[in-house]
Formats: structure tokens, C-alpha cells, sequence
């Protein structure tokens, strides 16, 4: 069944250990550049944000692509890149409004998220949960499930005063 | 590799630079971190020279396994003879700095000399350039920071600075990176802004090689989920080390009105306080705990203003020593002290000190300039915070630190201070525990919880499991006590805790990883598995503790060509005349029996294999290879 990686923001800490992580499993190196996955910091103000590549249905990495390297890849529900086509123009890098194509100065190939084939490391080792890998169909009911916890601690405070 | 990074030596008088690799055989020795730049001190240092003079050599490093896998290896140590106490002088920080240092290409920095006007570094792959200062000079640690980024026009440059403390060279102020992980210790802030050096600016694009980059992954998935797992991890990651509040407050093992009492009487400032405050937490490089808060002051002067922490030694700071009743206090106390860029712990006791001053009529309204220094007044505290880092009234001789503002002051005063070496205590109160008073009675850097405390004693573990504990990685069949009151077993449990911490603080792991406040967690067999997969250096965990050992022992013998001597491995005298008034029954009517204690610090040196006057005996320093010291490797 088709998983998403899903960002719930408010539960990361900053900790940066799934950018080491993707760094050093994708390439036995940590390199914070190197690694497919970016914390976004506003440091003074504790602000922190997850960014990585949102496996689009209308990508525009693939829509740009001259030699056909990026497709969707329905299975694992991600866009995959065929290092066998890829010319490294970098086209997808530029269409990409995410920063989800990357380039690796090491190797010289344009990187991207390729949700480690169905089992992300980001999200096994980040241990808050700001990482999540669902499937895409009940994500909704899980954000509903974390927003309804809010919501009915309200409902039941409410109900006990009424009685 | 993570073996490849270099060391760099920057002279600030002459603006020149050199850069150099770390030969593998000084890592075989020191590892990295704080134990290597202890070698780098002894060896750089003239003896006796003027700590905030352009003779003192200030070191900035990474720890070995920093930005490794490894669990929560972040940590950035700084170094230099200590204007505070004269001896060694030694502090680490938390946060991003490190890492990206160690991206930068550099694991050491060495700095000597003294810049014509104010200055930053900037260090990126492989690069170190001086840059100007002067526009930034007078800025406080949060604005520094950003200016610096904005100037060098890249938000992922990660900045160390000082703040006005460190420019007024205050004695205990502290170094910082982001908006609360401090270097608080020995004021290695107040050498930084004798220097001329503003702050040091590093970014790094250089990929730091893991040896066995899938098993080191693997194992460090377990100790997450082995550390995640314990009862300590949950509450930490929810609190912080503001939980111990409610233990050792409720038993009478703290602090209150800088030494009458041991137990805030109706205190109301634990942790869960912070709940109506916080906006979440925040973690180091590549850590679980997090511990801790971002929170936003609601009220008063300051309301609306975001900050970090607040730490269990600003609850004792702003709390329990000058017993303040109210956590706001601690809020915008934690807050303060981060801005101006000066030690909480030290800045606590001093504040606290002035006020039993104050109560006995040493100092009066004409020397705090009509401010009121009873306990319990909340805006004098917060106050003495400004005067102090901006060196105004009383302040101006706070700043110097314990010993020199007794002197300044005179009277009697000297007779209330609570420190060691100079350096102030935790706001801990030891009297019923002699584990611990033996610990800050002869850490290396002064009174301090972070060299040897074996916090663990207060957990009454099983003797047992005492046993599996401190009887290895070098053998020990002598006395252990599960009873934290007896002096029985006690010098082992502080040396081993020792070499624990120094091995760790080589490392840059933070403590709270390791058997600190948890006896689950990481000690020398876990570490020795932790350097091989993430560096391939092999180390038994027996090797570890002999490299541990062998940088304390340099810590020891640079002290001891400062000049010190037995006496200063001891408490002030209160400790032994005066019973502790309250507390539990375990905690109450309790001092430090001299004659005990002078046994335990005999058996202590014993065990490290010093003299009675607390001198390494030739022999050590012939096993441990120090004899030849200073060798002039680096
Ligand atoms: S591992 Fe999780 S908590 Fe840590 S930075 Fe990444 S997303 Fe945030
Ligand atoms: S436990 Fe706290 S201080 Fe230590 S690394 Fe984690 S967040 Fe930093």
C-alpha cells in the first residue's frame, strides 16, 4: 500500500539526527549537505521546520526532465531517478519549489529523497515522531486524531463542568 | 575519516595562522576534546602567566566523536588557564557549533595572543580568516550571533561568542552558542574578551567519514531505544533537569540562602511550572532528550520575550539560593544570564553570598546603592544580574569572583563564601552527602558537579549493582555503600566517575548519556564499542579509562605548577561546623566530619596513585607515559 512521509513540525526538536542519519546511510559520510532530508531553523525564535521532497503526483522535476530520468513510481509512492539517464543538467533542481532535488558536489549527481525504498531512516530514528511514515490514505485520520486530542480535552472539560 | 580533522594555531597578536594534522598516536593518547586540549594547555602555557593577559592560551575543540552517530556527540569544549580560579580552566557546551567545526575541517583551535581591537574568526572548509568586530563589539549573545550571520550572509553558519560579560571580562562569564547552550565554568568568557575575540564563526561543507557507517546506524538505533526506554530519558525529555527540584528539595540537599539553609521551606518552583510557559523542546546535535524548553515570559518588563531553558542551576541561582519564590523569577533570571553571556551558577551564589552579607551587615545600603538585598526580593536579584555582567556599584566587584570580591570587601566575609578553589558550588548542599563533598572538595576546575559527582549515590542502588558498576573496568574489591550518608567507598565512586567524565568530555557524548543521573546508561564498554565503529580506533574499556586517567593527571599536574597543594582540595569550613538545620531525617542535623573526610581524600589519592600532599608519585606518571611532560607533540 502507497506510505507517505509526513511532517508534524511541533514535534521536532532541532536535533538535526535525521540529516546525519540520511548522510551517512546514503553515503558512509556525515555531511549535513550530502544528506536528502534539511532542518529549517529560525534558531532565535525556536522555530524549526522538516523539508524534504514531497514525491509530488505532478512533478515538476519529472515535467522538466529532458531525458526522462525522474517517473512516479506508484508501488512505493515516490519519484524515482534513473542514474542511468540522468545527464546531471539540473534542470529538476531548479523546478523543484522545495529544495527536494539536491546536488551532491562529492559524486557529482543531482540527489533526492528516494524513501529508502519503503523504509525511511529519517523517520525510524527520529525518536519524537516529527517523521512519519503512513499510509496515505488514512493520513488524514491520523492528523485528526492528533487535533481531535486537543479538541476533546476542551469537549471533556466542558462536559465535567456542566454536571 | 573522523580521524582527519587538523588542529589549528592562531596568534591574534601577530594575526598569524598555522594549521596541522593530529598525528594518531597524541589521539592514542588523548582521544580528542577535553582531554587533548589539557595536553595542549600544559604544553602551550607558561606557568603563572596573567589568565586575562595575552599570555593565556585558550583552545576550542570538537570532541572525537562528534557529529558521529554516536549518541548525542555535539559537544564543543573550550579551555585556558581559568581567571577565576587560577588553575585549570575548562567548560563545554551543547548546541551545533562542534559539528560543524568538525565539517569546517577542525577538530583544535588554538588561540594565543591579543587582537589590537575587537575581532571574529571565520572558519570554513579549511579556511580561518580574522575578521573585524568593532560594529558587533557590545552586542549581547543573541544579536551577536545573528549579526554575524547576516554579515557573512549564511543562516547555517553556527557562531560561539561572548556577550557583555565577557567583554567586561567578568570572572565567571561564559561562552555561548544559539540561545542557551553555555560554556558557564571558570570564565572562559572573560579570557575570549581579554583577547579581543568577539566570537568565532564556523561552516563546514567537509563530510565526516564513519568508519562502519551501517553498523555504527544499527548500534546507535538500539541505544536510543535502550536510553529512550529508561524512566530517567521520559522525564527528561519532558522536563529537563528541572525535575531533580523535587527530589533533592523535598530531602534538604540544596542550597538555600547561600548556606543556612537545605531545603526551601514551601518552595513552589518545580518543574511543572514551566508547563504554562513552554512552546515546546529542543535537542542538541543528533540527541533524543532534549531537555530542553523553549518558552516565552508572560509577565512584567519582559513579557512576550522567547528564551531557553530554564536549567536546574537556575532554579537554584534565581530560586532556592536567594529563595525567591517564583518561578518567573527563574524565567527571566535564565533569560538574563544567556543575554549578557555570564555563568548562572557562579552569578547565583555570588548574588547570594552578597545578600547573607547584606543580612549580617557586612554590606550595607550604601554600598548596594540603596538596593535592598534581602532574600527573597525578586527585582534585587534580577538587578545585581545587570549591575554585575555591566560591572555598575556592587556589581564592579561581584565581577571578580569569589576570593577577590572577599578580599575587595573584606570584614568577615570571606568566612560565608561557598566554593572550592575559588569557584562557587552548585547550589548543592553536601553536608549530608560525602560522595558528593568529596567530589567538588577536589575536582580539578574547582567546586563543580561535573567532574566527579557520583549522583547516582543518592539513589541508594543495591550493592550489588554498586559492584557491577564501580568495580571495572580496572579492578576494585575495596568497600562500596549503598548508603549515601557513609564515607565508606566513597573516593572510588568519585574517581571512577572521574574518568567516566573525562572520557565522555574526550568524546564531546553529553552526560546525560552516560551514568550520571541514570545508572542504565553508557560507561567504558559501551564507549570503547562507540569509538571503534564510528573512528576504528580500538580501545579496551581498561585503555579508555588509562587515557581518562592520563588527562586528569595533566589537569592535576598543571594545577600543581599553578601552585596548588592539598589545602585546596577541601570545603570551607561551614561544612564541618554547621549541622544542617532541616529536612528529612536522612538530610537534617548533618556536617562533614573532618576527620573523615581527611581519610577519604588520603584513600582518594591513593587510589589515583598520588602522594599525601596530592602529588602524582613518579611512578604514575612513569605508567601513564607522563613523565616527559611537556613533550611538545602539538
Ligand atoms: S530527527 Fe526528528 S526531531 Fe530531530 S530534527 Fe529530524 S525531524 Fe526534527
Ligand atoms: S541531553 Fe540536553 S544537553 Fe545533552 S545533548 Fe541532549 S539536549 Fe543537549
Amino acid at each position: 500500500m502507497e506510505k507517505i512521509l509526513v511532517v508534524a513540525h511541533e514535534k521536532c526538536t532541532g536535533c538535526r539526527l535525521c540529516e546525519m542519519v540520511c548522510s551517512v546511510k546514503h553515503t558512509g559520510v556525515n555531511n549535513p549537505t550530502r544528506s536528502r532530508i534539511h532542518i529549517i531553523k529560525w534558531p532565535m525564535e525556536g522555530f524549526e521546520l522538516p523539508m524534504l521532497c514531497q514525491q509530488c503526483e505532478e512533478a515538476p522535476c519529472i515535467a522538466v526532465c529532458p531525458k526522462d530520468a525522474l517517473s512516479r513510481d506508484l508501488t512505493l509512492g515516490r519519484v524515482t531517478l534513473n542514474y542511468d539517464l540522468c545527464i546531471g543538467c539540473k534542470m529538476c533542481v531548479t523546478a523543484c519549489p522545495f529544495g527536494g532535488m539536491g546536488i551532491d558536489t562529492v559524486v557529482q549527481q543531482v540527489i533526492k529523497c528516494n524513501l529508502c525504498d519503503g523504509d525511511p531512516i529519517c523517520v525510524r530514528f527520529c525518536d519524537p515522531g516529527a517523521l512519519q511514515f503512513v499510509p496515505a490514505n488514512t493520513v488524514n485520520l491520523m492528523k485528526k486524531r492528533d487535533a481531535g486530542l486537543k479538541f476533546s480535552e476542551l469537549m471533556r472539560k466542558s462536559l465535567i463542568s456542566d454536571v | 575519516m573522523a580521524l582527519n580533522r587538523e588542529i589549528a594555531y592562531i596568534d591574534l597578536s601577530t594575526a598569524e595562522i598555522k594549521t596541522a594534522p593530529i598525528p594518531i598516536g597524541v589521539r592514542q593518547l588523548y582521544l580528542g576534546g577535553r582531554g587533548l586540549d589539557m595536553y595542549l594547555l600544559y604544553n602551550h602555557l607558561e606557568p603563572g602567566v596573567d589568565p586575562l593577559g595575552p599570555d593565556n592560551v585558550l583552545t576550542v575543540s570538537a570532541g572525537l566523536l562528534v557529529g558521529t552517530p554516536a549518541s548525542a556527540s555535539a559537544r564543543t569544549h573550550i579551555g585556558a588557564k581559568s581567571p577565576l580560579t587560577g588553575f585549570v580552566g575548562s567548560s563545554n557546551m551543547g548546541g551545533f557549533f562542534a559539528p560543524e567545526l568538525r565539517f569546517a575541517g577542525f577538530d583544535h583551535l588554538v588561540i594565543k595572543g591579543k587582537a589590537d581591537g575587537p575581532i571574529y574568526l571565520w572558519i570554513h572548509d579549511g579556511e580561518i580568516e580574522i575578521r573585524d568586530a568593532s560594529d558587533i563589539w557590545g552586542e549581547n549573545i543573541f544579536d551577536t550571533q545573528e549579526l554575524i550571520k547576516d554579515e557573512l550572509g549564511d543562516p547555517e553558519v553556527k557562531v560561539l561568542c561572548i556577550g557583555i560579560a565577557g567583554e567586561n571580562l567578568v570572572r565567571f562569564a561564559n561562552v555561548m552558542t544559539g540561545m542557551k547552550n553555555a560554556a558557564g565554568r571558570t570564565g572562559m568568557g572573560a579570557v575570549m574578551g581579554s583577547k579581543n575575540l568577539k566570537a568565532i564563526a564556523v561552516r563546514g561543507t567537509m563530510g565526516l567519514e564513519i568508519r562502519f557507517p551501517e553498523e555504527s546506524l544499527e548500534y546507535n538505533r538500539q541505544l536510543i531505544e535502550h536510553i529512550g526506554s529508561t524512566k530517567f530519558a521520559q522525564i527528561m525529555q519532558k522536563w529537563g533537569t528541572m525535575f531533580i527540584y523535587g527530589v533533592t528539595n523535598t530531602t534538604g540537599l540544596v542550597r538555600v540562602r547561600n548556606f543556612q539553609l537545605n531545603q526551601q521551606v514551601g518552595g513552589n518552583i518545580e518543574c511543572e511550572h514551566i508547563e504554562k510557559y513552554s512552546l515546546g523542546t529542543e535537542g542538541c546535535y543528533g540527541c533524543i532528550l532534549h531537555c530542553r524548553h523553549k518558552y516565552q515570559i508572560k509577565d512584567g518588563p519582559y513579557a512576550g520575550t522567547y528564551a531557553e531553558g530554564p536549567e536546574y542551576t537556575s532554579q537554584g541561582a534565581f530560586g532556592m539560593e536567594v529563595d525567591c519564590n517564583n518561578f518567573e523569577t527563574i524565567l527571566v533570571g535564565n533569560h538574563l544570564v544567556n543575554m549578557y553571556g555570564v555563568d548562572t551558577l557562579e552569578i547565583g551564589s555570588m548574588i547570594a553570598w552578597a545578600m547573607e552579607l547584606y543580612e549580617k551587615g557586612i554590606l550595607t545600603d550604601e554600598d548596594t546603592g540603596g538596593l535592598k538585598l534581602e532574600w527573597g526580593n525578586d527585582q534585587a536579584v534580577l538587578e545585581m544580574i545587570r549591575c554585575i555582567a555591566e560591572r555598575k556599584g556592587l556589581g564592579d566587584i561581584l565581577a571578580e569572583g569569589p576570593l577577590r570580591a572577599a578580599e575587595k570587601i573584606g570584614q568577615d566575609s570571606i568566612k560565608y563564601l561557598i566554593h572550592v578553589k575559588g569557584m562557587s558550588n552548585l547550589h548543592s548542599d553536601e553536608r549530608s552527602t560525602p560522595s558528593l563533598a568529596l567530589g567538588i572538595a577536589t575536582g580539578s576546575r574547582g567546586s563543580d558537579h561535573l567532574r566527579s559527582r557520583p549522583a547516582i549515590d543518592l539513589y541508594h542502588l543495591p550493592e550489588e549493582l554498586l559492584r557491577k558498576i564501580y568495580g571495572g573496568p580496572k579492578p576494585y574489591d575495596g568497600p562500596l555503600s549503598s548508603d549515601y550518608t557513609s564515607y565508606e567507598g566513597k573516593p572510588r565512586m568519585v574517581q571512577w566517575q572521574e574518568m567516566m567524565y573525562e572520557a565522555i568530555d574526550c568524546t564531546g557524548i553529553c552526560k546525560y548519556h552516560t551514568i550520571f543521573l541514570s545508572p542504565n546508561l553508557i560507561r567504558f564498554e559501551e564507549l570503547s564499542k562507540l569509538i571503534y565503529l564510528n573512528t576504528g580506533l580500538e580501545f579496551t574499556p581498561e585503555e579508555i579509562w588509562d587515557i581518562a586517567d592520563r588527562a586528569y593527571t595533566i589537569e592535576r599536574l598543571f594545577n600543581i605548577r599553578e601552585g596548588l597543594t592539598r589545602e585546596d582540595d577541601w570545603l570551607v569550613d561551614r561544612y564541618f561546623d554547621e549541622p544542617t538545620p532541616i529536612g528529612l531525617p536522612i538530610a537534617r542535623d548533618k556536617c562533614i566530619d573532618r576527620e573523615k573526610f581527611k581519610q577519604m581524600i588520603n584513600e582518594y589519592y591513593e587510589l589515583h596513585g598520588w602522594d599525601e600532599d596530592g602529588v602524582p608519585r613518579p611512578e604514575t606518571l612513569k605508567k601513564l607515559g607522563l613523565d616527559g611532560e611537556p613533550s611538545h607533540k602539538l
